[in-house]
């Protein structure tokens, strides 16, 4: 990665665990309900994929553990955070919270709450890249435990067959819930088992951008160039409880410490700060500057906005009626 | 009897079966080392061991196909679906094998396996954690289907539900975990079918089922203090097969009926029960029975939005008053 690039994600992934930070804490003050999966620990991940993709341009998709991506591919953190708030302006208009945000705009295609469900949905994407003939690839971020749905091995066996151009990336975080890779999976090494489908495949560490950028940089070359899917297994770790709800008693404290020893954020500060393009300072005041940045300006957005007016819970539902009537009454001119 | 909660008697149902029978076991995601998510499990994996509390991968058709599987040999599995949103995906093999495994071997095969799950909107969890889905069991042939209001009815149905030799469905909710309420300390079964006069009227009756039970019992009493007005509250815990002589039973009595369920109304339990008052007493009626339900969309994430798309007993309420004229 080329320096500029390096300092430039330095400070999204600050964005990124501040934002997600700020988020359980808007939740403990019942700020944010329902459920909600945070990223740090994972930041690497998704930033190391999307800096060899093109955000914004290629799509992406993914699970309910979705805020970061939705960031990382354009969307407004203020608007996702609006969202969390439930807001009329939040990225889903206050419909679908946490779990559900989109930017379409930003060809983010979604989060999903269906453990396994994005898996076809990404290939369908892929397929309509395909039919449309653009150089877009698909991308699909969904966790370790996900590939235990049976909707795993069906959409991996289409996406070889019809040489689809999408990139599955499973994010081993080495746990489902509360429930052990190796308690749930016959296999710990996730990217091993699409070697049925005759699909590329490479795993690589999750926690080391630059490990990830080049990684993913194979695996994003391998699909726009034609030559069908790719699947890319990234080694890494979740900080906090899978939900809020979550007291984390399935794992020590030891392991956890462990990890964060590999925080994806430390491990590129300490190389920037060796390398002379930063000073610790530096990155202490980038760190202040980004939390004024949520508070003044994402927190304060979503504080402000208004709720969705109850005389609009119907609206979205369906297509606009009026736009539908000639087929809706069979008059079509 | 003991004040309990709705969980802990879920709990206490495992155990005791579990422990009186070898080839009752339990399955689903995170029901073991991690207790369940609703605690429905909770000391189980470390009681039982793990052949009998399994944590499955998160493969709900195949996992509950592989406890349908093991119930053909007699094995007694209860099968957690965490959420019943997730029981979409099993749906396959709860209806085209458990259901139907008798009546396609001519008798030969059983699956007598139980099915549970939380349904229902609880706070905020957005539209793919919020279904209702009780309207889409209730249809199947050869499947039971029951819903506890109470933590009587959620211990002793389920005691039921594991010693039956069909397939049965229990429906729990997830804002009723932690409700309490008296559990007989001695082994009780729940009978699975009938329903039960919960609170005894003479003017109109309000049918519900699991968490609108609680509604109906909140509009009754407003009736009577507000309106004198005297409501009958059924409670219609079983849901397939339905309770016809009941339902005949307490709209003979009141004359008027409202049927109050969490699901969005279409194709749903309440146009069953309306359909069943239409053909056991239609001439008992004196006034057009009526629903009150969800409204038709996909649950909206926003706390105020989701409010207004829920019913309440002030909606029960102002139904019956409509009924009566009064509104
Ligand atoms: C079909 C379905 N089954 C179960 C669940 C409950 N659930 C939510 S997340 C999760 C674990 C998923 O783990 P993984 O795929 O590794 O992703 P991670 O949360 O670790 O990022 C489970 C079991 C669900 N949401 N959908
Ligand atoms: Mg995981």
């Amino acid at each position: 990665m080329k320096l500029e690039d390096k300092k430039r994600v330095l400070r999204e992934m600050v964005v990124h665990r501040r934002f997600e930070e700020r988020c359980y804490q808007a939740y403990i003050e019942r700020k944010i309900g329902g459920f909600l999966h945070l990223y740090p620990g994972q930041e690497a991940c998704c930033n190391g994929v999307m800096e060899a993709a093109r955000p914004g341009y290629d799509y992406v998709i993914t699970g309910y553990r979705d805020h970061v991506h939705a960031i990382k591919c354009g969307a407004d953190p203020k608007e996702v955070m609006a969202e969390l708030y439930g807001k009329e302006t939040g990225s889903s208009k206050g419909r679908g919270g946490s779990m559900h945000i989109f930017d379409v705009s930003k060809r983010f295609m979604g989060g999903y709450a269906l453990v396994g469900g994005p898996f076809p949905l990404a290939a369908g994407i892929a397929k309509g890249i395909q039919m449309k003939g653009g150089d877009e690839i698909a991308i699909c971020f969904l966790g370790d435990a996900a590939n235990n749905q049976g909707t795993f091995h069906e959409t991996m066996n289409m996406a070889a067959l019809y040489k689809l151009p999408v990139l599955f990336v499973c994010e081993n975080n080495l746990y489902g819930i509360g429930t052990a890779i190796e308690r749930s999976t016959a296999v710990v090494h996730q990217h091993k088992r699409v070697c049925g489908y005759d699909m590329e495949a490479a795993e690589t560490d999750g926690q080391d951008i630059e490990k990830v950028y080049e990684a993913a940089k194979v695996a994003v070359n391998h699909v726009r160039s034609g030559k069908g899917p790719y699947f890319l297994e990234l080694l890494t770790y979740r900080y906090r409880g899978h939900s809020m709800s979550d007291s984390r008693g399935y794992r020590s404290r030891e392991e956890e410490e462990m990890w964060k020893q590999r925080d994806p954020i430390y491990i590129l500060r300490d190389r920037l700060i060796a390398e002379k393009a930063m000073t610790m300072a530096d990155y202490e005041a980038m760190e202040k500057e980004v939390d004024a940045y949520i508070e003044n300006e994402v927190i304060k957005f979503a504080e402000e906005s208004p709720e969705p007016k109850v005389e609009e819970l119907e609206k979205y539902v369906l297509a606009d009626r009026e736009s539908q009537l000639p087929w809706i009454t069979g008059k079509a001119a | 009897m003991a004040e309990i909660m709705y969980w802990e008697a879920i709990q206490r149902a495992h155990d005791e079966e579990m422990a009186r029978d070898p080839l009752v076991i339990c399955m689903g995601e995170d029901i073991g080392v991690a207790g369940g998510t609703y605690k429905a499990t909770k000391g189980l994996y470390e009681k039982y061991g793990p052949l009998r509390v399994i944590d499955t991968p998160i493969s709900e058709n195949s996992y509950t196909g592989l406890g349908i599987g093991a119930s053909f040999l007699g094995v007694r599995p209860i099968i957690e679906l965490m959420s019943v949103n997730f029981a979409w995906l099993a749906m396959d093999q709860m209806f085209n094998s458990a259901a139907k495994v008798r009546y396609m071997s001519g008798g030969q095969l059983t699956a007598p396996c139980v099915f549970r799950s939380a349904g229902g909107a609880a706070h905020q969890l957005g539209a793919q954690h919020s279904a209702r889905m009780e309207k889409v069991f209730m249809g199947i042939a050869g499947l039971r289907v029951v819903t506890p209001s109470n933590p009587k009815q959620a211990y002793g149905l389920l005691k039921s539900a594991i010693r039956c030799d069909d397939p049965v469905y229990i429906n729990e909710h997830e804002l009723m975990y932690n409700m309490k309420g008296d559990v007989p300390d001695t082994e009780y079964f729940h009978p699975l079918e009938g329903s039960e006069v919960t609170r005894s009227g003479t003017d109109v009756t309000l049918f519900g089922y699991n968490i609108s039970v609680h509604w109906n019992l909140k509009a009754a009493e407003i009736l009577d203090k507000q309106y004198g007005i005297s409501a009958e509250v059924v409670d219609l815990y079983s849901l397939s097969p339905l309770d016809r002589e009941g339902i005949r039973k307490s709209v003979s009595k009141t004359h008027r009926a409202v049927v109050v369920g969490e699901e969005e109304a279409p194709v749903g339990v309440c146009s069953e029960v309306i359909s069943v008052i239409n053909e056991e007493c239609f001439f008992e009626l004196d006034a057009a029975p009526v629903r009150v339900n969800s409204a038709l969309v996909p649950q909206p994430y926003n706390h105020g939005l989701e409010k207004a798309a829920i019913p309440n007993a002030e909606d029960v309420v102002a139904a019956v008053l409509k009924l009566f004229g009064k509104a």
